[in-house]
């Protein structure tokens, strides 16, 4: 019993000591392959003269220097600005706005709720196919528009190098927005009933009590709702290819294009390398003082 | 100042009936406790008087008011709620004016107010902080700042001390009670605590599954209670409730047996002359732990009679003693003085002033 | 509970019933724009190309047809092969279920050990494993490329299942460690006393507890990997695309007449399951959203 017993209750003592760890050590070497790793990977040829192939030459900046002479690459970072300001601008108007008004005690609430966020669950391909043909520029609103009457209407920004990016814009919001309204009615839920019981006693009216009591309160909602339309805006690369393709031209061109077009379309590697890892510290420097001040505060 | 009228007051959530055809009248300055165990809907009907709830039917007056439809800014009361309901962004200075704020009260007229009710309650120092950075007892304080800086018609409180530990509940408790002496304004305060009732209210509401129990001086609630509910809800411990049979041969008495034999507790006239019709039937005798006593306890003249129970526990608190025993088949307390000799098993020979027995009819639970 | 849970008494009067029809007026409105663009597209896939043509973008079709959505479904052009959108629908359930699957039993095994079996740098190793939930995938699209070609699994069904599982990984244990802190370590604590071991533990006692968590992270994880479009393209090609690479091919397509009826038949299919488990488990999709209110 003895001999047999040893061995087997040395094994079964080394499992119960190690097997989380055995358990978790896998998967947390897949993460730092494949994403640390990774990175490293692509920042390292981001500093090599690789083209078509991978070639393990440092130029130093040279790949950077080339992405900052691109004209095509000033494009993209303008429509990034511009994207990301008027999509975080009107998902969180939009959003804030629903967000306050289904709080009134409307008996439909779970069918409007359901309504509102259903093109969450639509992928970016679905939605930009849907409206390339709603803003098609002969078929669509504006004929729409001018089967009204307004015979001179003209509504062409699919078509328009200017006004592109905006089409993106209006897709983003229509399938964002709902997201957004859902964040803050969770967050206006979670405010204590007795304080705005307090506030009526305080005499504030409605529109008094949100703008002075409850929205203060929800504060981080506001911080969290941004941080993560801006996440998905830098990473908005479906609905760019489904809506106009980047185009006219490259006219709606965002970094996520530019980076794909540059890997996988003309081969250039070096090139998006340096392009991706520009994308990375974007985001790094949004993400990361804000998942540290979240992981800091659940940690209290 | 003003009174509370409440007339035949219902409230309903769908089907579910909170607040049952409530009568309440509460006079200029009172201080009045709406006490219950929980679901009763003590705290409903404060909401109703507030205006947080809407009345199903029913009429509520505040002063001559008419209140029924009137938005709760408009009913001149204030309130202090049971998480204290601070607003966590604003300092405790704009928590208390905010309500001057939103009234559009000038300035200097504020400043005032809140260095009143600063000095009042000892905050002074307070006024910069944020609740978040207040304690507990603290930030009840604030709340009642809050309220006291209206200077409303009506005071209301919901359970505003549940939320503090038993020192500070103590402490809090005669603050506020020192408050009312000295403002003297109508207050109706929710608690389930009995001593909080007892100790604060000039008159106790008794509620129950949405009625209203009794109504009555903290005395009168305690030494007459209309029925076994209030009876077993107001006092600790609570009151032994023992059942019996009326005996009469000559006198009258209440005979309870058990395990142990039978007793027959002699009936004052007082009290004899209300079971006189009822011989031979079943009774329901109250008896409270502190008028079963140590021999020699009770003021001489008074009925006193001796019986002896096993004692089954032993419970000292510091000031008397609590002896467990059985009596007629349940679980009774006797409470003595420390230091008598007593232990478990052995039987102790208690005295009961039978002037203070309580006699309850079983099916009904109204006291005789 | 906020104002929807208050009965607080309101001033009455011909201002606040003005103030409550605008409300609506406002919040139908809303429900218009969120519906009109399905509506759009569900009639325009009924409608044949002609009435699509001389009708407007929002009249109802006069004679319903479904040839469209046959057409989508069996026999558009995808790039040069004429197939529709059936193989590509195939294609996109081989990925999605053992991609969701797997993350989801990971994520859940991960999540308990990290929790439950506090060992020293879990934490830290929980902080560097959600990290990889952030970063942008072009970051990484590269080396992947490469190390689906090493091992032959490029322009393959199971490249995207392995892709899917291994950046799925992050969300579904941070869902799973959420859901795990929340329990309380007595249970763990006393099971160990009775003499259960990680495994017994994890598939007898915090596995079925997990159940709502189970159903949050596969709802989620469907409809992430359903509608990805990024890893889609670049790691597959041709017959082993997705839907949605195949959706905008079909979109795409020059040559020809544009046949928008067949666009939208083939964008309602391709949105449909990801819709279809929606409606169907709401509450559990927005949880996961807000779940994923830490993660974007």
């Amino acid at each position: 019993m003895t001999n047999a017993g040893t061995p087997r209750v040395a094994l079964e003592r080394f499992l119960d000591r190690w097997l989380p760890q055995i358990v978790v050590s896998p998967l947390f070497a897949a993460s730092l392959v494949f994403v640390y790793a990774f990175i490293a990977w692509t920042i390292y040829i981001s500093f090599t003269k690789s083209g078509v192939m991978p070639n393990y030459t440092l130029v130093g900046l040279a790949q950077y220097e080339r992405v900052w002479s691109t004209p095509r690459w000033y494009v993209a970072l303008q429509n990034l600005f511009v994207f990301t300001g008027l999509f975080i601008a009107g998902c969180m108007i939009i959003g804030v706005l629903l967000a306050i008004l289904l709080d009134q005690r409307i008996r439909l609430e779970g069918a409007i709720r359901t309504i509102y966020l259903y093109p969450m669950a639509l992928s970016f391909i679905v939605t930009g196919t849907a409206w390339k043909w709603i803003l098609n520029p002969t078929l669509g609103i504006e004929k729409l528009v001018q089967g009204w009457g307004f015979r001179d209407f003209s509504f062409d920004w699919l078509v328009d190098p200017q006004m592109a990016i905006y089409t993106v814009v209006i897709a983003g919001v229509w399938q964002s927005s709902g997201y957004v309204m859902a964040l803050f009615l969770a967050g206006l839920r979670s405010v204590d009933d007795e304080i705005i019981r307090a506030a009526a006693i305080d005499g504030a009216g409605p529109v008094r009590t949100y703008a002075t009591i409850i929205l203060p309160m929800i504060r981080p909602v506001f911080l969290s709702s941004i941080i993560i339309l801006a996440h998905l805006a830098i990473k908005s690369f479906d609905l760019v290819v489904a809506l106009t393709g980047g185009g006219p031209g490259y006219a709606t061109d965002m970094p996520a294009t530019f980076m794909y077009a540059f890997a996988f379309q003309r081969s250039e590697l070096g090139t998006a390398a340096a392009s991706a890892v520009m994308m990375l510290m974007t985001v790094m420097a949004i993400m990361v003082p804000y998942l540290y001040s979240e992981i800091r505060g659940s940690a209290k | 100042m003003a009174g509370v009228k409440l007339d035949r007051v219902w409230k309903k959530f769908g089907q579910n009936e909170v607040i049952k055809g409530i009568d309440l009248e509460i006079a200029p300055g009172e201080f009045v406790v709406l006490v219950g165990p929980s679901g009763c809907g003590k705290s409903t009907l404060l909401n109703l008087i507030a205006g947080l709830e809407t009345l199903t039917s029913g009429d509520i007056r505040i002063g001559e008011q008419q209140v029924n439809d009137v938005p709760p800014k408009d009913r001149n009361i204030a309130m202090v709620f049971q998480s204290y309901a601070l607003y966590p962004t604003k300092s405790v200075h704009r928590n208390i004016t905010f309500g001057m704020e939103t009234r559009h009260i000038g300035h200097q007229e504020q400043e005032q107010a809140v260095s009143e009710v600063t000095q009042l309650l000892h905050i002074e120092q307070l006024l910069e902080r944020k609740p978040g950075q207040l304690s507990g007892g603290q930030r009840q304080r604030v709340a009642m700042g809050r309220a006291l800086v209206r200077k409303p018609d009506v005071f209301l409180f919901d359970e505003p001390l549940s939320n503090l530990d038993a020192k500070l509940r103590i402490e809090m408790r005669t603050e506020i009670k020192k408050l009312h002496q000295r403002l003297g304004k109508t207050t109706i305060y929710v608690t389930h605590d009995q001593v909080e009732a007892m100790t604060l209210a000039s008159r106790i509401a008794v509620m129950d599954n949405g009625h209203i129990r009794q109504f009555g001086s903290p005395d009168d609630i305690y030494e007459n209670p209309v029925d076994l509910f209030v009876a077993g809800f107001m006092g600790s411990p609570s009151m032994n409730i023992v059942r019996g049979r009326v005996l009469k041969n000559g006198s009258c008495g209440i005979e309870v047996t058990d395990g142990e034999g039978a007793i027959v507790f002699p009936l004052p006239e007082a009290l004899a002359g209300k079971v006189a019709e009822r011989t031979g039937q079943e009774i329901v005798l109250g008896l409270r732990p502190e008028i079963i006593t140590h021999r020699g306890a009770h003021a001489p003249g008074s009925n006193v009679f001796a019986f002896e129970r096993a004692i089954d526990v032993i419970e000292p608190t510091g000031p008397d003693t609590m002896l467990v025993f059985t009596l007629g088949g349940s679980e009774a307390i006797g409470r003595i003085r420390p230091g008598e000799a007593v232990a478990v098993d052995q039987p102790y020979r208690f005295q009961v002033n039978m002037d203070k027995a309580k006699l309850f009819d079983p099916a009904s639970g109204i006291r005789l | 509970m906020s104002q929807a849970q208050s009965g607080i008494v309101r001033r009455q009067g011909p201002r606040q019933i003005a103030l409550r029809i605008l409300l609506f007026a406002v919040l139908g409105l809303f429900c218009l724009y969120y519906l009109i663009p399905l509506a759009v597209m569900i009639s325009t896939s009924l409608k044949s190309l002609d009435e699509i043509r001389t009708g407007s973008l929002i009249s109802l079709p006069h004679e319903i047809s479904l040839d469209a959505w046959s057409k989508a479904w069996s026999s558009a052009c995808v790039g040069v092969r004429c197939t529709g959108l059936e193989p590509y629908m195939w294609n996109s359930f081989l990925m999605v279920v053992p991609a969701v699957l797997i993350s989801t039993f990971l994520g859940a095994i991960n999540g308990y050990a990290l929790t439950k079996w506090r060992f020293p740098g879990a934490n830290v190793i929980f902080a560097l494993m959600l990290f990889g939930a952030f970063i942008p995938f072009q970051i990484v699209l590269l080396p992947m490329a490469r190390t689906l070609g090493y091992f032959g699994l490029a322009g393959s069904v199971y490249g995207l299942v392995f892709v899917h599982t291994v950046y799925g990984l992050a969300f579904t244990t941070l869902f799973f460690r959420n859901f795990f802190v929340s329990v309380s370590d007595g249970i763990v604590q006393a099971a160990k006393i009775d003499g259960a071991g990680f495994f017994p533990i994890f598939f007898k006692l915090m596995l079925p507890m997990a159940l709502p968590t189970i159903v949050v992270s596969v709802i989620w994880q469907f409809t992430q990997i359903w509608n990805d479009f990024l890893f889609g393209i670049a790691f597959t090609v041709g017959d082993s695309n997705p839907v949605t690479v195949a959706l905008n091919n079909i979109v795409a397509t020059s040559t020809g007449v544009k046949e928008y009826n067949v666009d939208m038949a083939a964008a309602i299919i391709a949105g449909l399951p990801t819709l279809l488990v929606y409606v169907l488990a709401g509450s559990y999709f927005v949880r996961g959203l807000s779940a994923g209110a830490v993660k974007g």
